[in-house]
């Protein structure tokens, strides 16, 4: 399935549309009035200079903090005012940058909270959902490993995991490739592949760029919390702007 | 002989000590709450209880069936309604606010129970005993410490074989993330103020058998069980357990050597403990 790559206006395609959002810590600008939307099933990549707002833009999605102006709308309705809990009930499912496991809970368990709270499943469905998971996510060897003892790759896998486990109709990643190996990058990528092709809609925000370019329908590049370019990821990786802030990007990677 | 009496009696009241204390490791453990009106909900349920009671004619183990159940529901009320608004970065505000809620119910239970020592009858069990080994056990401690590792033993299965309990360590664990997975916490933290609550009826009807009891003694009741949870470890619920059953002894072999001595030597085991083991004796493993 090829998702449009311009969904229309009217936001009938669209999974996610952010209309105008705005928001400053102080003098801080990490969203400007920034729009876009995302189509069912798209894959959408997100780069930028490091603090360009793009985890910002991540928190307002999910709804960790409200916008000061604009609204954000998902799967046709307004959530500018849902709460975070409500939001992924809806089907908004995120990964952090700096992985985040419920520290004191096994793997298993982490992956529970998601299937049971999130996904809204029950007893040995959820178990068995969770399952397949690991599995996919090749964690299922370490399911009774308290999560506070992972490795980094594997605290990555395991935002993985639990972001899969709630079942999400739009995967937000943050920055999921950074500090893996070539080889852990390839099987990465493939997973993301897979989740897409599952008909999920994906944000992914990643600095490692050619990961982000074997996944990515359309790139968006953001810098001060305004879209400066959006369209097909060859064509805007050329592009001059973007090469001198990616060249930035690579100095301090 | 009498020594070994000393020993055994001192671990049955630590059981009635671990109960006091578990409602408040659970809502310490679950949202890092300090509730100083825990006291005063205790004398609240035994006041409850007395009420069914005496309006019924219930026994007043009986009447846990319904005073369980209707401070659990106080609970989720009082946590969704009050405390919920006061929690946040900053531990003072709940510590203000249910020190106030702490004045508010001793001067309420005063105005409508009078200050007059009220105790439940719970007849022939208060009285009747067992001789085993040449000691002589009352029915009530032993019952009452029996209920104590029961209630433990429910809440530890409860935190780590149920949804619900995986809820509460979730949020405890990090409660932002766990909003991202669905989990409304506020929600959550009136579940485990309600079954909080539950467990401090249990403590509230066996502490208005066993003694009298008027709206003033919440306060002691709260230390006992702070002392509980600081000797066992926080976080820990069996440590609360074993908390709770270091300050009976302490308690009663203190009254042993002078009877004017029984307070005073479970305060100072108390502070021994701390000075040598700040984190408590059982501390959980941080992972």
């Amino acid at each position: 399935m090829v998702p449009p790559l311009f969904p229309s206006e009217d936001g009938m395609t669209a999974i996610l549309r952010l209309d105008h959002l705005s928001k400053s810590f102080g003098a801080v600008t990490v969203a400007d009035a920034l729009s876009y939307e995302v189509a069912q099933g798209e894959a959408l990549g997100v780069i930028g200079p490091n603090g360009a707002g793009k985890t910002s833009m991540f928190n307002l999605i999910t709804g960790t903090f409200g916008p000061d102006n604009g609204r954000v709308f998902f799967d046709g309705k307004d959530i500018t005012n849902m709460s975070a809990a409500k939001r992924s009930h809806a089907g908004i499912a995120r990964s952090f940058q700096v992985p985040q496991p419920f520290s004191g809970m096994t793997v298993f368990e982490n992956a529970m909270i998601a299937a049971t709270q999130s996904a809204g499943l029950h007893g040995h469905e959820a178990e068995r959902f969770c399952l397949e998971v690991l599995e996919q996510t090749e964690l299922l060897p370490k399911a009774n490993v308290l999560a506070g003892s992972l490795t980094l790759l594997e605290r990555k896998r395991l935002e993985m995991t639990r972001a899969l486990c709630a079942k999400p109709k739009l995967l937000l990643l943050d920055e999921i490739a950074g500090g893996l190996t070539e080889a852990e990058c390839k099987f990465l990528v493939q997973t993301i592949k897979d989740i897409h092709a599952s008909g999920v809609a994906i944000i992914w925000i990643e600095h490692v760029v050619h990961a982000l370019m074997a996944v990515v329908d359309r790139l968006i590049v953001i810098d001060f919390g305004k879209k400066i370019a959006e369209g097909e990821p060859q064509k805007i990786m050329e592009s001059p702007e973007v090469k001198e802030i990616y060249l930035g990007i690579e100095a301090d990677a | 002989m009498d020594w070994v009496n000393a020993i055994v009696q001192g671990t049955l009241l630590g059981g009635l000590y671990a109960l006091f204390a578990a409602g408040l490791s659970l809502i310490f453990g679950v949202m890092r709450l300090v509730n100083i009106a825990h006291g005063d909900l205790i004398v609240m349920a035994a006041y409850l209880g007395l009420t069914v009671t005496a309006t019924v004619g219930l026994h007043p183990l009986a009447a846990l069936a319904i005073v369980v159940p209707a401070m659990a529901l106080i609970g989720y009320v009082l946590q969704r309604g009050l405390l919920n608004q006061t929690l946040g970065e900053d531990l003072l505000p709940p510590l203000l606010v249910t020190f106030g809620l702490s004045v508010i119910l001793q001067n309420g239970l005063l105005e409508v129970y009078t200050a007059d020592p009220q105790k439940m009858d719970a007849g022939a069990l208060e009285t009747a005993s067992i001789a085993m080994g040449g000691l002589t056990l009352g029915v009530l401690p032993v019952l009452t410490f029996a209920i104590a590792v029961a209630v433990i033993w429910a809440l530890q299965w409860t935190f780590y074989h149920t949804a619900v309990g995986r809820a509460f360590r979730a949020v405890s664990d990090n409660q932002d993330i766990a909003q991202l997975m669905g989990l409304n916490r506020r929600h959550v933290f009136g579940l485990a103020m309600a079954l909080a609550l539950g467990v401090t009826a249990i403590a509230g009807i066996l502490l208005g058998i066993r003694t009298s009891f008027d709206p003033s003694i919440g306060g002691g009741r709260l230390i006992f069980g702070f002392e509980a949870v600081i000797i066992g470890g926080l976080g820990n619920l069996w440590g609360t357990l074993a908390g709770g059953v270091i300050l009976g002894i302490a308690q009663t072999v203190g009254a042993k050597i002078d009877p004017g001595f029984q307070i005073l030597a479970g305060h100072l085991a108390f502070l021994i403990i701390l000075a040598i083991r700040p984190n408590g004796l059982f501390p959980r493993i941080a992972a």
